[in-house]
Parts: structure tokens; C-alpha cells; sequence
């Protein structure tokens, strides 16, 4: 990995990542909100765009997304041992608070406090993600052909039920068929 | 010897489960089937506890059966099994594409990847929604929708609040309103 990154330390990374992994309820698009916050606006790991990526590469590679998301960027801060400190870091809460609490959290499940505190929970997710889709939408929607893809991937999902793994590989060929007919034309012109 | 196995069938389901934690639990309703482990009513209860506890739902669920098949180190090596086929994968990917992040051909597809993900996510937000605000008999709840839209304000208007705080006073709405 390149000098200009060692500044993180691997205890920085652990302690983000576990500090993130506390934070997350329910998993997957419901985290990114709090992945934003803490990997691109508070530590400047990544760009947004970036993180765009790997919840694509995430959707269409086996395991946990934020799992996923995590390897990633330890990786790219401190290399393969930067990777495993980072997903350590996100499932170390998992581990201690499930292991602790298994016996009572029996108890926990059906009570109507934790039923209701979850019930608001869920209202603060569904704003900060429409939050995140707005900020986001300024970033990854900047043509004709990008809103396209992104109605259609909605689409494709709400209408057919299509797995998000077909999107992304469906995705995928669809931006070959544009960067290589986008390539012949411009050769056609030169010619 | 169980540890070994636990880890074998995690490491499994990492392999297979494509697409985020709720995909490993088809996979976990099939190590009930084979393994006398857990029955198919502990896993949903297990499932439903994951859910409501802090941290991805794939790595709780791992945790808890682990735990509850072997105890703490029971939990650890089937999280561990769970994450290992993606941390490879991952890194093998993360390699590829620092090498060839720069090709304009990687350029323009994950434009369009980056577009597409918006749109998942859309359709993850609107999976949310009727959980949110709908009762059991389908009907709009008035109460979440006034929180919900007093919420997207504040997450708007003041951008430099932690996204936790946001989330810590909506449990509190919920305790106190709902």
C-alpha cells in the first residue's frame, strides 16, 4: 500500500469499524447512512462513488455487505492486514453482545418496549436513507443514461421481482455494450 | 468434532449467500434440516432476535447459532467460517481493481453500477415503508408519518448531526409515542 496512507492506524481502523458495527440496525441499505458518516465525511477513507462501488461489487459477491464494505476499505488504508483488522472491527460487537446477552435477549424479544423503540427506529432509518439517496442521487445520476439504469434497476425489482444480482450483472454488460459501441463510433469518426 | 463443522457449514453459507444477510437464511433453515443443531421455530426466533440487536444480521445470526450449538467459541468460529469466503473474494477484487480502476472501459461501467445501486436502494427504502407506516390492517399510521417527516427535515436541515442521533431519537418517539 502506498506511504500516504499509514497514517491510519490499525487500532483506528478496529475501533471504526466496531464503533460502526454497533451502530447498525439491520444490515445492508439500512447502515449506509452510518458507513457514510463515518468512512468518507469523518475519516475521508473513501468518496461516496466509491462506496456505490462496493455495495454493487457486494450485491453480486458472496456474504454480509458490510462485511464486504469493510474488507474493502482496510484493504485500501493498510493492505490485507488493514482488511481482516476492518472486519474483525465490524463483527466484534455482534460477537460480544450476542454472546452476553443471548439468555436475556430471549427475554427481550417479545417485550413491548424493545417492539416499540424498533417501530421508531425504523422511521429514523427510512428518513436517513431517503437522505443518503438524495445526496447520493447528485453523484450518480448525472445523465439521461445513468437516470435510465437507475429507474430501471427499481423497476426491474418492484414490477418483476428480478434478483438485484441479475441487475448488477445486467449492469454491468450493459455499460460494455456503451464504452465499445461509444469506442467504434468515435473510431468510425477518425476514419 | 463440532467446531470444525460449525466453521465448514458457516463457511458455506459465506460462500453462497450472495446479496447481504437476509440471503444466509435459507441457507441456515438447511443446516437445521441435516444437523440436529437447532430446530427450524429456534431459528426464527433467532432470526427475530438478530434483527433487533446492534450489527449486521447475517454476522448476528452466525454468532447466535454458534453460540447456541458449541457457546462462545461456538459463535466465534462459525462468525469467523461465515466471513472468510468473502473476505478472499473481496480481496482478490479489491486487488483486481486497483490495478484497473483507472481503464476508462472500469470508468463506464461502474458509472452505470453506481446508477443501478440507487435504484436498489430505492427498492430497499420502499420495502421499508409499509413496515413503517402501515397497521395491521393496512391502514397509513399518522403518528410515524409526522415523526418521519419532522426527521427528514432536521437529517436535512442540519447535515453535521451523527446519523446515530437521528436514529437514537426515533426510538425514543417510539417508546414514548407509539
Amino acid at each position: 500500500m502506498s506511504n500516504d496512507n499509514e497514517k491510519t492506524s490499525l487500532w483506528t481502523l478496529f475501533i471504526t469499524f466496531a464503533k460502526i458495527g454497533v451502530m447498525t440496525f439491520g444490515g445492508g441499505y439500512a447502515m449506509l447512512p452510518i458507513l457514510e458518516r463515518e468512512v468518507v465525511t469523518n475519516h475521508k477513507w473513501t468518496t461516496s462513488e466509491q462506496m456505490l462501488d462496493y455495495y454493487a461489487i457486494g450485491q453480486c459477491t458472496p456474504g454480509v455487505i458490510s462485511v464486504n464494505v469493510s474488507t474493502f476499505i482496510g484493504y485500501k488504508q493498510r493492505g490485507i492486514l488493514g482488511a481482516i483488522v476492518a472486519t474483525f472491527g465490524v463483527i466484534f460487537p455482534s460477537l460480544v453482545i450476542i454472546t452476553a446477552l443471548a439468555s436475556i435477549l430471549k427475554m427481550f424479544q417479545d417485550n413491548v418496549y424493545v417492539k416499540k423503540a424498533f417501530e421508531g427506529i425504523r422511521i429514523a432509518v427510512c428518513a436517513l436513507m431517503i437522505t443518503a439517496v438524495i445526496n447520493l442521487v447528485k453523484k450518480a445520476v448525472s445523465s439521461v443514461s445513468t437516470a435510465v439504469v437507475a429507474v430501471s434497476a427499481l423497476l426491474l425489482q418492484l414490477l418483476l421481482g428480478v434478483s438485484p444480482v441479475i441487475i448488477v450483472v445486467c449492469t454491468i454488460a450493459f455499460g460494455l455494450l456503451v464504452f465499445f459501441s461509444g469506442r467504434k463510433k468515435s473510431g468510425e469518426a477518425e476514419s | 468434532m463440532i467446531f470444525l463443522r460449525l466453521f465448514w457449514e458457516f463457511f458455506k453459507t459465506g460462500l453462497f449467500a450472495i446479496g447481504g444477510g437476509m440471503a444466509t437464511v435459507p441457507f441456515l433453515f438447511d443446516i437445521s434440516a441435516r444437523t440436529s443443531w437447532f430446530t427450524p421455530s429456534e431459528l426464527a426466533n433467532m432470526i427475530a432476535i438478530s434483527e433487533s440487536t446492534p450489527g449486521p444480521i447475517g454476522v448476528n445470526m452466525a454468532t447466535y447459532v454458534g453460540f447456541e450449538t458449541a457457546g462462545i467459541l461456538g459463535g466465534l468460529v462459525a462468525t469467523i467460517g461465515l466471513v472468510t469466503p468473502s473476505v478472499i473474494i473481496i480481496l482478490i477484487i479489491a486487488n483486481l481493481l486497483s490495478h484497473f480502476s483507472d481503464r476508462p472501459v472500469v470508468v463506464t461501467v461502474f458509472r452505470y453500477l453506481r446508477a443501478a445501486v440507487i435504484g436498489l436502494l430505492l427498492y430497499a427504502l420502499w420495502q421499508l415503508l409499509p413496515l413503517t407506516f402501515l397497521d395491521l390492517e393496512k391502514k397509513l399510521m399518522v403518528l410515524p408519518v409526522i415523526a418521519f417527516a419532522v426527521l427528514l427535515f432536521c437529517c436535512l436541515k442540519w447535515k453535521k448531526v451523527h446519523p446515530i442521533i437521528w436514529i437514537a431519537l426515533g426510538a425514543v418517539f417510539g417508546l414514548i409515542a407509539l
